[in-house]
């Protein structure tokens, strides 16, 4: 049932030989990696049982997550008394610790090659913390420790699932798989809010049947990565542990540094989503009660978009794909200053959105894959993750300050201006050449 | 584990988590329907002594844990610590004077708050949707302007911040502004537009078109004055944020940011109109709230416990002197009913 996900691998043979410019061992690693797979690759498979299974445990994992991230501000505000703004320091306060997190988790799911270990063990932390809810009752403190479990069991599990994902599929697939992931995911998020908002619907104000139901999902969710999910153990040289040294070292190699760089710059001059939803309501005048389904809008776009963008990454590299991901958000901004309004404006402008997330989420992970030896890649994803958060935090303050300072007009115009000029940079700076698979 | 086990495993674990969800949500809704609270609130006029909500009483949201969680209750203004009347009326934020109420709630199967204008016998004559979280609700003394504000998660760039949104509905001639951000503003004596503008925390003057209200603009907050008919308004003064005027119109009772940080970051005081002078209460805990006028002297709001969950209404002179005591317990959205309306 699990064949598929062992398979000869040349691109980590390719990568291993870039790594081996850092160690003069690895070529041992890789030696020993690939004669345990025997399997013949092929090519234009479906997407391997193992990414299915990781995409079915995302599904159900966000269907619970999503649940309480919507009712979350509400039940903190109005059942707990906290004020707005305490929420929002609760909320904010825990950045750092899922930043350090994630690094650590990708690190510990290499250094015992135990991915389905480390991921699973954050799936199981951030399930417990759903019954956390439901203890911590109107304690500040104790919801604050729950709070910071949870994101401590998402930064855990993040960059050791990609790495799986990574793993378990065939390199010329890389993009559809983790095309076919995330768009299991965004159905969860889609999903989840629905559950909620329906059990509130039946049950007003019991908070405590979204947590219990959040926990039941949750704890569903561990058990089938538990029974479906097959680990993927890479050989490690003795004399080349994985450390925190060679993780870092990662950095050296030209190609994934590169689009560390190029991502990070990227990232830093990208409004952040409620940015766009923002300029649509004022353009279009939506009215209020309409304004939380823009999201929706580009979620349903992100969902369609996953699979063909990844397929299309696939066949015509993945680096340009990621690239042509920002131009389309560069187009959605142009758009916003247009002369077009209306549902002319809105769709499509949504479904650039959607397509800026279906051309770089997924994509980018695909495309740093073949570039990390296989037994560092969970530590490789987790950085360059914890890079974009950091870089969208950056974008965030930088905006925020130059609204401030500036005026909204005058910051939007810097921020399109500054991510045309990225993108012209992300393009001379970026290895652009299509990725060799084969 | 073979393709029959992991198959065993999943089914038995997928029904025994939905067989517990479902065990646990039926079991909430029979307890929901089973004691529901039912108690008859009447705001009354003048002269129906005798009902609960007539002359001289105190109507707040019951913060009870248990089925009263969230309704509109009444006590005697005389005996606050009396047995609540208890309401089927359900509100996350609440406000009345006068035979007219206001309560916003959220809900629906796309979560919008819903401003309810409520008549004497809390009966919806009108209601509007809106979005956003109820955060403020106030009756002009007369009954005929009703405001309330929601916080609107999305407006604002930064994530984590709420950005407000605040209409004034005059029942009257059923004149509603949806969004008071357009009204145009004189600040510190100038014409001035911005995109950052927000308003929220509005209270009435007796003659039902004068208003006071908060609004924040390049990360300062101000207190205006507006003039609802003329659809003008003009800041008054920094740092005043949720204004309430007293019953005899003198008296501004705000919360004033005292601390940049989120612990602890406001304190009630009171501004005397007249002087321009700010007094601060005796209430040294963090007030988050839109404070009411129990009377003349007393000004009464929500206060979380220590704990920061479990709200109870307090009391605190306002004139700075004497000490907070609590005068609701396990409530919040206090509106006080006085015998003359």
């Amino acid at each position: 049932m699990y064949i598929s996900s062992a398979r000869v691998n040349p691109t980590d043979v390719a990568a291993s030989q870039i790594s081996s410019q850092i160690s003069e061992n690895s070529a041992i690693a890789v030696g020993s990696a690939a004669s345990e797979d025997s399997a013949p690759a092929r090519p234009r498979a479906a997407v391997a049982p193992n990414v299915l299974a990781l995409g079915s445990v995302s599904l159900v994992t966000d269907i619970s997550s999503e649940m309480i991230t919507a009712v979350l501000p509400m039940y903190v505000i109005f059942t707990l008394g906290l004020s707005p703004l305490q929420f929002g320091a609760l909320n904010g306060l825990y950045f750092g610790v899922t930043a350090l997190v994630r690094l650590a988790g990708g690190h510990a799911a290499d250094r015992w090659q135990r991915r389905k270990l480390v991921a699973g063990s954050g799936y199981a932390l951030s399930a417990l913390c759903k019954l956390g809810l439901l203890t911590a009752g109107s304690s500040v403190s104790a919801l604050g420790v729950v709070i910071a479990a949870d994101r401590t069991g998402k930064g855990l599990r993040t960059g050791p699932r990609d790495a799986l994902i990574s793993l378990s599929s065939t390199p010329e697939t890389l993009g559809r798989s983790f095309g076919v992931h995330r768009a299991l995911d965004t159905v969860g998020a889609f999903l989840g809010p629905v559950v909620a908002f329906g059990l509130l619907l039946a049950n007003p104000e019991r908070y405590d049947t979204v947590f219990v139901a959040s926990f039941g999902i949750a704890a569903f969710g561990v058990v089938m990565l538990a029974v479906l999910v097959r680990d993927r153990t890479e050989a490690v040289d003795r004399e080349n542990p994985v450390s925190v040294g060679a993780a870092l070292r990662l950095l050296l190699l030209p190609r994934f540094r590169r689009v560390c760089v190029a991502a990070l710059l990227l990232g830093a001059v990208a409004l952040s989503d409620s940015f766009v939803y923002l300029l649509l309501q004022q353009r279009l005048d939506i009215s209020a009660e309409y304004f939380p389904l823009l999201p929706l809008g580009t979620t349903a776009s992100y969902l369609l978009l996953a699979v063909p963008f990844g397929q299309l990454a696939d066949r015509v590299g993945r680096i340009r794909v990621f690239v042509g991901g920002y131009a389309a958000l560069l187009c959605a901004y142009l758009m916003l200053f247009g002369p077009v309004g209306g549902v002319v404006l809105l769709l499509p402008t949504l479904v650039l959105h959607g397509v800026f997330y279906a051309a770089t989420d997924g994509v980018l992970m695909a495309a740093v894959g073949p570039m990390l030896p296989a037994h560092l890649r969970a530590s490789g994803m987790a950085l360059i993750q914890t890079g974009q958060s950091v870089a969208l935090l950056a974008s965030s303050v930088l905006f925020g300050a130059a609204w401030d300072r500036w005026g909204l007009h005058a910051a939007i115009a810097l921020a399109v201006v500054s991510l045309a000029a990225a993108i012209l940079a992300a393009l001379w700076i970026l290895p652009l050449a299509k990725e060799s698979n084969t | 584990m073979n393709t029959r086990v992991r198959v065993l495993i999943l089914t038995v674990s997928g029904l025994l988590a939905a067989t517990a969800i479902t065990g646990y949500v039926v079991n909430a809704h029979g307890a929901a329907a089973g004691d529901s609270p039912t108690g008859s609130i009447d705001l009354g006029t003048a002269g129906r002594a005798g009902k609960a909500g007539a002359a001289g009483t105190i109507l707040f949201r019951d913060t009870a844990p248990g089925p009263d969680f969230g309704h509109v209750a009444s006590v005697p203004a005389a005996r606050p610590d009396a047995v609540p009347t208890v309401s089927s009326t359900l509100c996350d934020r609440f406000y009345a004077a006068h035979g007219t109420a206001i309560c916003l709630r959220r809900g629906g199967a796309l979560p919008a708050t819903y401003a309810s204008v409520l008549d004497h016998s809390l009966h919806q004559v009108r209601q509007v949707k809106t979005a956003g979280f109820p955060n403020r609700a106030r009756v002009s003394a007369s009954g005929t302007m009703v405001s309330w504000t929601t916080f609107v998660q999305g407006d604002s760039y930064l994530a984590d911040d709420f950005s407000t949104r605040t209409s004034i509905l005059d029942t009257r001639t059923g004149r509603l502004i949806d969004n008071v951000e357009s009204i145009p503003l004189t600040l510190d004596g100038k014409p001035y537009h911005a995109a950052d503008v927000n308003y929220w925390g509005v209270t009435f003057a007796a003659d039902d078109n004068t208003f006071y209200a908060t609004v924040r603009t390049g990360g300062r907050t101000y207190l205006v004055q507006g003039d609802f008919r003329a659809w003008t308004a003009r800041t008054l003064r920094e740092n005043v944020e949720c204004p309430s005027l007293s019953p005899d119109g003198t008296r501004i009772v705000f919360k004033k940011r005292v601390n940049a940080s989120a612990n602890r970051p406001w304190r009630l005081y009171v501004l005397d109109l007249r002087t321009m002078r700010e007094t601060p209460l005796a209430e040294e805990h963090s007030v988050d709230d839109q404070a009411a006028w129990l009377d003349d002297q007393t000004v009464m709001y929500g206060r979380p416990r220590q704990s920061g969950g479990d709200w109870d209404v307090w009391a605190v002179p306002a004139d700075g002197g004497g000490e907070p005591r609590v005068l609701i317990h396990d409530a919040s959205s206090p509106a006080s009913q006085d015998g003359r309306s």
